[in-house]
């Protein structure tokens, strides 16, 4: 599914990224976890196609295809999803013509037409249900006054929407209550497939007792330090992360 | 001859032709005047610092078109709001076209200055209304003088005026360049309610200066939604000046939204005369090439207990300017006055300008007011969050831009207008947009 070999980038001149290696296949997922500052939203911008990053080495292979020369929105075509960590309000779009909108650009970059407007709405109806949106919530300006779960639970229903293959999910924990992280990883394992995978970016262990990965790996200082199953987290939850960076830094 | 002294000289000539028994004929003979001492604006005048109407002054204008132009509704109809049912008010080269037109006197009057200029049975209306909220600037004061032909409607009380009604003005460019100075009156009685659309349109690339006038009186309880539509052929150029009145509880609104011709000057004025009454201005400006669209408006609270809402967007392309320039005065015995005002701007490139001055002159105490102005270019941000979304960047620019401008299009109470209007700026933006926003 998705290849990253030596990839370093940088933004306005200052190297963030320091040599990646990453490979996910299909089926599988990843959790991405480390300090502060350590490049895990870096990594999820650049995947996703973020202009200001800039890619100085290495590659990004999407399928077997290097997808460093598309834009975002030809990598969203090809299933890349990102959720993001702060999602952006746009004022005077509503969530339901957003999402019109996406998907009918995807398919026609497929050269599909678009799709039937009674196929949008059942699909609307069947992806609301699955994380417990409220339908008068989908008439809403997209991310306007919403509240931090409001936005994530948004983002994990465009994920539902879009179908991606690879989906990266950028602190999708952060400023959610009980409740709405056990909705919002409901909402992604029942997204998930043989055929798709996900990466989980967070830097603490709680979001993984709901999305299990089948890999864990600690990014530091730009590069991943140390791999491992799901057991490495729960180390991570106990010990923080001092001893990966004496271990690093020594 | 400069523009000026051709006016002035051709006015002798004007005044025999239309009616020297008139009783206008002392208005217009005083107007002469002013406008002669005063003559066109320069950008020494305050209120011009960042509009010249250098370019549009220097063309040979014929003044009179000589001869009577008609033409096919079938060839024009797509400058008419033509889903509706509407009264029709139409002019070309700034002669009344009967047949393009759908006047009535069926208890309102929906008619022709013209006539009510001279008619007898309009006489107390054109006396107690004509000229009396206008201006005495020197454009104004010039279009006084040879006010003619415009669009007259009365409504008298407690009518609500089912169909809106639609003035047009076409310039066929049969003469090599236009002058046009229509003038129009509006005399909105208590408790009645009117919608009216204006729009002027050249139909070739002929110049065209239009410098229009019109007086809206919305009495006790009256309901006035103006609507102007401004999408004319790169060389049209229009001054329109807007002078309303509203008395007691009046709601008048608004409405210009100006995306062509090659200079466009509105002077919006609001004379607030009576107490518990709003205004409403709202515009949509989207510009590009050289063209340039200039907004002066003014808002004068008299007295205690109203509102006004001033609301205008900008977008502006390639080499373009803007100009707001929002005044709002709010007199001592206006207390709790509530005025907002915001003006909001995207410059598309680095060579588009706009000029945004706001303007408060508060003497009462006890007010709510406010202004607020902000230029700036498209959010990076939204745009990436849109394209990671599969959202080609052409049609995020065009999706943030036209919710931009949504806001105002939410007050358009003609829906059909408020279609079209979303299909100008979708087309103006160069993005498909397949839903209502």
């Amino acid at each position: 599914m998705l290849q990253i070999k030596n990839l370093h980038a940088s933004v306005e001149d200052k190297s963030i990224l320091k040599g990646i290696n990453l490979e996910v296949k299909a089926g599988e997922v990843h959790a991405i976890m480390g300090p502060n500052g350590s490049g895990k939203s870096t990594l999820a911008s650049v995947i996703a196609g973020k202009e200001e990053y800039e890619v100085t080495d290495g590659t990004i292979l999407l399928e077997g295809e290097d997808i460093e020369d598309l834009a975002a929105e030809e990598r969203a075509h090809k299933g890349v999803f990102l959720s993001f960590q702060y999602p952006v309000e746009i004022p005077g779009v509503s969530v339901t013509n957003f999402m019109k909108t996406a998907i009918n650009e995807t398919r026609k970059a497929k050269g599909l037409p678009d799709m039937p407007a009674n196929e949008m709405l059942k699909m609307i109806r069947e992806k609301s249900e699955l994380l417990e949106i409220d339908r008068k919530f989908l008439s809403r300006s997209l991310n306007e006054g919403f509240s931090g779960g409001e936005k994530k639970r948004n983002e994990i229903f465009q994920m539902a929407m879009l179908e991606p293959k690879l989906a990266i999910l950028d602190e999708t924990d952060s400023g959610l209550d009980i409740d709405a992280l056990r909705i919002v990883a409901n909402g992604v394992n029942k997204l998930k497939s043989k055929d798709n995978a996900v990466i989980v970016i967070t830097h603490y262990q709680r979001l993984l007792d709901y999305i299990v990965p089948d890999f864990v790996h600690v990014l530091y200082k730009g590069r991943i330090v140390k791999s491992g199953g799901k057991e490495l987290a729960h180390e991570l939850e106990e010990k923080g992360y001092d001893w990966i960076k004496e271990e690093v830094d020594a | 001859m400069s523009l000026k002294e051709k006016l002035v000289s051709s006015f002798l000539a004007f005044e025999n032709q239309v009616d020297l028994e008139s009783k206008i004929h002392d208005v217009r003979s005083e107007a002469i005047k002013t406008f002669e001492a005063k003559g066109f604006p320069t950008k020494k005048d305050e209120a011009w610092k960042y509009t010249s109407l250098n370019s549009v002054l220097k063309h040979d204008y014929s003044l009179f078109p000589k001869q009577d132009n008609a033409l096919e509704y079938s060839d024009i109809k797509k400058y008419f709001l033509d889903d509706i049912d509407t009264y029709k008010i139409v002019f070309i080269d700034g002669k009344y076209s009967s047949n393009l037109s759908q006047t009535t006197h069926d208890g309102i009057d929906v008619c022709l200055m013209s006539s009510a200029l001279h008619k007898p049975k309009y006489q107390l209306i054109i006396e107690n209304y004509f000229n009396k909220v206008a201006g005495k600037e020197g454009l104004t004061s010039l279009n006084t003088a040879f006010s003619k032909e415009g669009a007259y409607i009365h409504i008298p009380k407690n009518k609500v005026v089912a169909k809106p009604i639609q003035i047009v003005h076409f310039s066929t460019g049969n003469e090599a360049a236009l002058m046009l100075q229509p003038r129009n009156l509006i005399v909105v009685d208590e408790n009645s309610h009117v919608q009216i659309i204006e729009r002027h349109q050249s139909l070739t690339d002929n110049p065209v200066l239009t410098n229009s006038v019109t007086e809206i009186v919305a009495n006790k309880r009256a309901i006035v939604d103006y609507y102007k539509v401004q999408n004319d052929n790169i060389n049209a150029s229009l001054i329109d000046s807007t002078f309303v009145e509203q008395k007691r509880e009046s709601h008048v609104s608004v409405h210009t939204f100006s995306f062509g011709g090659k200079l466009t000057r509105n002077n919006l004025n609001f004379y607030q005369n009576g107490e518990y009454m709003d205004s409403t201005l709202n515009g949509v400006t989207i510009i590009g090439d050289k063209q340039h669209v200039d907004h002066n408006t003014l808002v004068h609270h008299i007295e205690p207990n109203c509102e006004s809402h001033q609301d205008y967007k900008g977008i502006f392309n390639d080499s373009s300017t803007g100009v707001f320039n929002g005044k709002v005065v709010v007199n001592k015995e206006a207390q709790k006055t509530n005025a907002f005002q915001s003006n909001n701007n995207i410059l598309l490139s680095d060579k588009a300008t706009i000029n945004s001055k706001p303007q408060l002159e508060i003497f009462a105490d006890d007010v709510k007011c406010s202004h607020g102005c902000t230029i700036g270019q498209l959010d990076e941000s939204a745009l990436f969050y849109m394209k990671s979304r599969g959202i080609p960047e052409k049609e995020a620019k065009g999706l943030l831009m036209y919710a931009f401008s949504n806001n105002v299009l939410k007050s358009v109470k003609i829906p059909e207008l408020k279609q079209r209007i979303t299909k100008i700026i979708a087309n103006k933006l160069g993005v498909n947009i397949g839903f209502d926003l």
